[in-house]
């Protein structure tokens, strides 16, 4: 059973819980005062640019880097002063560490031989978990010999075999290529799904994040800039810089008043219940409607990507911002043609916090 | 705290065992009366014959690193850079005198250019009265040091590199010049300064080959000691030379420092390839002719000596013990000396293994950085010093260590230990941090990530680490030779004891005594240059 997600707080079910998490490298605070909770068996993507602290978060929970301040609990628990190897909650590195010396059933079984497993215990598990992560028969293998993706499903097996009650994943899926990515992304949601796992990730990719998360939680600057479900997040981006980061370009500082924002490209049509005054305002591209160059914002087409189901088109009105829009592949124009825009309120965000300069 | 806590037995160890008998040669040399003399250092400076010595010293050493780079920096090209039949052998052979005791250098270059050696057999040519013979002695024990250094680096240098200076313009030479030759160039500087501070300290080769003519900073320590009986001239000239070589260690570390610049290195496999055309055939052979002559030919000389009279004569004679030279027959060296060397082994192993575990850390700050380059001193402050120390400092209360058998292994690992150091701290420092923390998450605890990650990966560096302080130990004169009792002499004492003395039978026994030693540690050598090779283990 899988707990309902967004922003579930309170003590029961909170299996790991960070609060006013600190790290500081000399004197910058990689990790600013961070409150996250996760419940029993939920997943949890900490999605954020390189730098913005993700990595030292799961170091923080797994006890490889101290806190400067705050707290870390597990099942209510206080973890300062309990050494990593006592914590019982797993970590797979980004780029895997699996003990060259050893071979592919000694990697797995290091786990529980250092919980002091019976060697009967230790070969039946490893032989279980080889084979649920699809690579049954392996033991003897040595870890040189293995491809990307093998690798990638041996540290999981490895991370899973000592049953930690928190599994964290640092970049899980970073070095492969895409569409072992996107494969193996499937197969783990599935995976952590039957066995009812407590995940922890951090990424970098919007995809995966989306893909494996109940629960996404974007991370800047060391601090959380936006929690929630990815439907959420990807609906209402908290501020410009949780836009931006998702992908959208189209974010310009306006004014709103009822139902109209007043910005550079004119004045657009705004959701009913969006705030008021000065704001920073998010057209998705699928808002932009490409009409009669005489019937909207007059534009000049800068360029065309082919994004597979649609094209992007990137429009360059006078004295304004580019504009993107996405258009069906028949009715995109060519680079050069003048064509109006006009905007759809329903695609429209009115973003929180400070807008751009 | 728990890298503090591994620091605290080598500490010890350096603190009385270093730091102590150095103390004692501060207060021996500049306390008269009671209060100190700094004068003392200007009164020593100001006699000629002291003078003398450290010009020769300086300039011999010099002339030692300059002849050496020009006879070895080739050899470093086509190591690096040239693939041929035979080269893992090569490699072994050039390594061999490095580890060679300087006794049998010293007797090896006698047996070849001194009196009644085989280029004065066949043409009158005598070098023991020249300068020369040290110089080459020199070459021959650093030949493996720049080979290796330098080398090392040129062959995991990227060629490609040069290649992209050439596809922008440049030729072969400019290319060489503005790409391989800055790369290299700490690398030829560390080595330099290495080979500068070994020959800068030579001892045992100028003991046995300066005759009275030439006399080192470090000989001459040892003559006012052992010959002179001046005990504080002695430890003012100990001070000169600890200052000098603290100098030279400092500019050493300074340009290691500096070599740890971002290099694209690459598996030296794929750099390496047949010589082409007759300049590059020509190279090679010079090469394998250089170390023919300068390498092989003194310790083939050295063989032949020993047998020089009928059968085993002097082989035999070793085994009585009526030379009126020893309280016991000579050949007891060969026991002494390994039961010593083994002694001084574990002490360096553990001592050297502990510093380096505790220097393992990146991170480590600088009270641990101050502790690395301790631990390098006894490696430049000479062996003369050590023994000094140790004949001075722990012969009275409150450590009188004179009458035990275990002073001479204390000196020996002390002088083993930055050896240790030196090879167990590349492979520790290898071993990715991640990979003990994986460890970690996984409940191993810090002592089973030791057993279960560290150890594995650094048990081969462990045994080359052991085979060295082996090899050195055994081959150990300088500190030795104040320090053992005549009772109980080690092998390169003996033989220059041996050699103290007139007579062809002296002479003979003193070639066979060093024939016994220098197969030892070639064995000792080519059992450590096999461990390292061996490709067919776990990684």
């Amino acid at each position: 059973m899988r707990l309902g997600s967004s922003g579930a707080t309170g003590e029961f079910g909170m299996l790991l819980n960070l609060e006013g998490a600190t790290v500081r490298f000399g004197g910058r605070a990689v990790l600013d005062a961070v409150d996250l909770g996760v419940t029993e068996h939920e997943i949890v993507c900490v999605l954020g640019p390189s730098g913005s602290g993700k990595s030292t978060l799961l170091r923080a929970v797994a006890g490889l880097q101290p806190l400067d301040a705050g707290r870390v609990s597990l099942d209510g628990r206080d973890q300062a002063g309990v050494p990593a190897h006592r914590r019982g909650v797993g970590l797979m590195f980004q780029d895997h560490q699996l003990f060259p010396q050893r071979d592919v059933g000694g990697n797995v079984a290091f786990g529980p031989r250092m919980h002091g497993e019976s060697k009967g215990e230790r070969a039946a598990r490893v032989r279980e978990l080889l084979e649920l992560v699809g690579l049954p028969g392996s033991e003897r293998r040595a870890v040189a010999s293995l491809s990307g993706g093998e690798q990638q499903r041996v540290a999981l097996a490895r991370a899973l075999a000592p049953r930690p009650r928190l599994l964290m994943l640092d970049e899980p899926l970073g070095q492969l290529d895409r569409s072992l990515r996107e494969r193996l992304v499937v197969e783990l949601r599935e995976l952590f799904g039957e066995l009812g796992t407590t995940v922890l990730a951090v990424t970098h990719d919007q995809g995966e994040a989306f893909a494996l998360a109940d629960r996404v939680v974007v991370m800047r600057d060391g601090r959380i800039a936006q929690s929630g479900t990815p439907l959420e997040v990807w609906q209402r981006p908290a501020d410009e810089f949780v836009a931006r980061f998702l992908g959208f370009d189209n974010v310009v500082a306006a004014t709103v008043s009822g139902q109209v924002a007043d910005t550079p490209w004119g004045k657009v049509p705004v959701p009913e219940d969006a705030p008021q005054g000065a704001a920073a305002l998010l057209v998705r591209p699928a808002g932009v409607r490409l009409v009669a160059p005489a019937e909207g914002l007059r534009c000049g087409v800068a360029a065309r990507t082919f994004r597979g189901t649609h094209v992007a088109v990137h429009l360059q009105p006078q004295d304004a911002p580019r504009l993107e829009a996405a258009c069906a592949l028949r009715e995109a124009p060519e680079p050069g043609d003048e064509v109006g825009v006009a905007f759809d309120a329903a695609e429209i965000v009115v973003l929180g916090g400070p807008s751009a300069p | 705290m728990a890298r503090l806590g591994l620091m605290t037995v080598p500490v010890a160890f350096f603190a009385v065992f270093f730091a102590y008998p150095v103390a004692a040669i501060v207060a021996r040399g500049l306390k008269v009366d009671g209060g100190w003399q700094f004068g003392r250092i200007f009164d020593v400076l100001a006699q000629s014959d002291i003078r003398h010595v450290l010009w020769f010293t300086t300039w011999q050493a010099l002339a030692s690193t300059a002849l050496t780079l020009l006879i070895a920096l080739p050899g470093a090209y086509v190591f690096a850079r040239f693939d041929f039949r035979g080269k893992q052998v090569l490699r072994a052979i050039v390594t061999v005198p490095f580890v060679l005791p300087t006794v049998v250098v010293g007797t090896a270059f006698l047996a070849l250019v001194g009196r009644g050696g085989l280029l004065d057999e066949m043409w009158g040519v005598r070098l023991d009265t020249t300068v020369w013979a040290i110089l080459l002695a020199h070459v021959f024990f650093n030949y493996a040091v720049v080979v290796r250094t330098v080398g090392g680096l040129w062959s995991q240098l990227d060629p490609r590199q040069e290649e992209a200076a050439r596809m922008l313009g440049a030729s072969r030479f400019a290319a060489w010049r503005t790409v391989t030759l800055p790369a290299l160039g700490p690398a030829v500087a560390a080595a330099s300064l290495m080979v500068f501070l070994f020959t800068f300290t030579s001892f045992g080769v100028v003991q046995i080959l300066g005759g009275p003519t030439f006399s080192t900073l470090e000989v001459e320590i040892y003559r006012q000691t052992s010959e002179i009986f001046d005990l504080s001239t002695a430890a003012v000239l100990t001070l000169l030379q600890f200052v000098a070589v603290g100098a030279i260690l400092a500019v050493h570390a300074w340009t290691v420092r500096r070599r740890e610049t971002a290099l694209r290195l690459v598996d030296p496999a794929v750099t390496a390839r047949r010589p082409r055309g007759p300049g590059q055939w020509a190279l090679l052979a010079a090469v394998l002719a250089t170390v023919a002559v300068l390498l092989v030919l003194p310790l083939a000389v050295l063989v032949e000596r020993s047998f020089g009279a009928p059968g085993f004569a002097y082989y035999e004679r070793l085994t009585s013990d009526d030379s009126g030279i020893f309280l016991v027959a000579p050949i007891e060296a060969v026991g002494n000396s390994l039961e010593y060397a083994v002694t001084a082994t574990a002490i360096a192993v553990v001592i050297g293994g502990l510093a380096a575990a505790a220097l393992t850390r990146r991170d480590a700050g600088r009270l641990v950085r101050g502790f690395d380059a301790l631990l390098m001193l006894p490696l430049g402050v000479s062996a003369v010093t050590v023994g000094f120390g140790f004949l001075i400092a722990l012969d009275e209360p409150p450590l009188n260590l004179r009458a035990s058998w275990i002073l001479v292994p204390l000196a020996q690992a002390l002088v083993g230990v930055p050896f240790v150091v030196r090879t167990m701290l590349p492979v520790l420092r290898a071993v990715d941090v991640r990979l003990r923390e994986a460890a970690a998450v996984l409940g191993a605890s810090p002592w089973r990530v030791w057993r279960e990650v560290d150890l594995p990966m650094v048990r081969r560096a462990l045994l080359i680490a052991a085979g060295f302080a082996f090899a050195v130990s055994l081959g150990e004169f300088g500190a030795t030779v104040f320090i053992a009792r005549p009772d109980n002499p080690t092998l390169p004492v003996a033989v220059a004891r041996l050699l103290g003395h007139p007579g062809a039978l002296n002479y003979g026994q003193a070639m066979a005594l060093s024939t016994i030693l220098m197969v030892v540690c070639a064995v000792a050598l080519l059992v450590l240059e096999r461990l390292r090779t061996d490709r067919t283990g776990e990684f």
